[in-house]
């Protein structure tokens, strides 16, 4: 299967960890990626609050150049999208160009101004969707060389990516994340908090909006360090996400939540790709592991004994 | 004093709201821009503000953000810090038993706030929306590092000292470039954004 990869400026930053290790994995599995040449900012969230369909017009180029860039036969277009907030935008984008009477038209022609042109051929697609529906879990487990018993692992799932579109999982309680955990033998939590915001764009700082004086960047912090706080008192050893701002959010801010709240937390934050190159005993400088914040326990151990 | 005498001398303090002050064509004002549907249909539940994460630090709390709309209290609205606290995690648009899209609707507040300058002066984040769009307009693609950067020093400079231990971290790990990337085609994207501009043909 092809497909045309819309990174984000997230993930090329500091979602790089995410990036390297989906692209080791998704080689492993068999999956072509593109990058799509020259692609810009979706516009995030920060670009809905300024102006809603300039940001549609901004998303829409990149729609229309990964038409433009595919060489294959298929009337179906699926462009890989590992960040929650991009997916989101992407979606809505198409959306609106395909039902707005007024505003779609009104993107097509100020892409056609720059040579360009949308005819809804593109499907937005996360990559856990991909590995559950397109690769399929049995195709992961015949690579699992070593599964991951030592950490039991809390799935977090954010906001943005089974709300407010969902089309491969339940809305309210998502379990794809679950199902894959069993495959690569890791054991799961069952915890609360695991569809709850994290705040990412209030913690601000680097993704969408950004909440960050100093009365204020309690809430955002208050939001992820209630997330770490459930999957904790759960039995979680890690937590892993799905998407390069949760990452970031969950991760980075640690320090300053061990300040603000007075408690010791330290929770490592690792992507679903980081737990399957595991899984598939593909070493970790190629999944980006040693630039996690907090490293992963016991993880260590079982690969010196190979 | 009992309780219920100490309810309603806390009732006192609280504003009168005159219908002589509203403004009657708000709530369609609103409504017209993108995305807001079904406002009108609220049968205020609260289930909003039941499920948002950030409830308890809003000044007004969602369900009644939209009953001031339709009442038309268009300064309470647009001077209300609600919707720069709202993390469009999306949970509201996802629970609302009339499918009332609030997510939408707060960014529709926050787009008619910015235009006519009525933003809370001391909050963050509707320069950092400003910042980002620049951001995106001049080079294509978002630079973590020089966001930051231009938000505090516009916002609070003493912030900016207290994070760079915090950028020197995320350089190291090799997280952060240094430059900031851009798109080849940088022209392109103004002149789409120009075409938007243009009034619908």
């Amino acid at each position: 299967m092809q497909y045309l990869y819309y990174p984000g400026c997230s993930a090329k930053g500091t979602g790089y960890s995410y990036e390297i290790s989906m692209q080791t994995v998704f080689k492993r599995l068999g999956a072509e990626i593109e990058e799509i040449h020259d692609w810009n900012c979706c516009g995030s969230t920060a670009g809905l609050c300024f102006d809603k369909y300039k940001t549609y017009a901004l998303a829409a180029r990149n729609l229309a150049l990964a038409e433009r860039q595919f060489k294959g036969a298929s009337d179906e277009i699926h462009i890989l999208c590992p960040c929650n907030a991009c997916l989101q935008i992407l979606v809505k984008t198409d959306h609106c160009i395909r039902e707005d009477p007024v505003n779609g038209p009104r993107i097509k022609r100020a892409l056609e101004k720059i040579g360009l042109s949308y005819t809804h051929k593109i499907v937005i697609r996360h990559p856990l969707d991909i590995i559950l529906n397109d690769i399929g879990l049995d195709a992961v487990r015949e690579l699992v060389t070593t599964p991951l018993k030592e950490n039991r692992i809390a799935c977090y799932y954010g906001c943005q990516m089974v709300r407010p579109f969902s089309s491969y999982d339940d809305q309210h309680n998502p379990t794809g994340m679950e199902d894959l955990m069993d495959v690569l033998g890791v054991p799961t939590v069952s915890w609360a908090l695991r569809t709850s915001c994290c705040g990412s764009s209030l913690t601000g700082t680097l993704c969408c909006g950004g909440t960050v004086a100093a009365p204020m960047d309690e809430v955002g912090l208050r939001m992820s360090y209630n997330v770490i706080k459930d999957a904790q008192y759960r039995g979680a050893d890690a937590i892993t996400v799905a998407c390069p701002l949760c990452q970031l959010n969950l991760e980075c801010y640690q320090d300053r939540m061990r300040r603000l709240f007075h408690d010791d937390i330290r929770m490592p934050i690792v992507c679903i790709t980081q737990l399957m190159g595991l899984a598939m005993g593909i070493p970790e400088k190629e999944l980006g592991l040693n630039k996690l914040f907090v490293p992963l326990p016991n993880h260590s151990a079982i690969h010196q004994e190979e | 004093m009992n309780v219920v005498q100490e309810q309603i001398q806390d009732l006192d303090h609280l504003p009168v709201k005159y219908e002589k002050d509203a403004d009657p064509a708000f709530v369609d004002e609103i409504s017209s821009l993108a995305g807001v549907t079904n406002l009108q249909t609220c049968i205020q539940c609260g289930t909003c503000s039941g499920t948002c994460p950030s409830t308890n630090y809003m000044d007004i709390p969602p369900h009644r953000i939209i009953n001031l709309i339709r009442a038309g209290f268009r300064e309470d609205v647009l001077t209300s810090f609600t919707p720069w606290l709202c993390a469009s995690c999306y949970s509201c648009a996802v629970e609302c038993p009339q499918t009332i899209s609030i997510t939408d609707v707060m960014y529709a507040i926050k787009q008619k706030s910015l235009q006519e300058k009525q933003y809370p002066r001391w909050f963050p984040s509707p320069v950092m929306v400003q910042e980002f769009f620049n951001a995106i307009t001049s080079r294509g693609r978002i630079h973590e590092g020089t966001l930051i950067l231009n938000t505090f020093v516009k916002t609070n400079p003493i912030l900016l000292f207290k994070n760079i231990k915090f950028g020197f971290t995320l350089w190291r790990k090799g997280l952060l470039e240094i430059l900031p990337p851009s798109i080849q085609k940088k022209d392109d994207l103004k002149t789409l954004l120009k075409a938007m501009d243009s009034p619908r043909e």
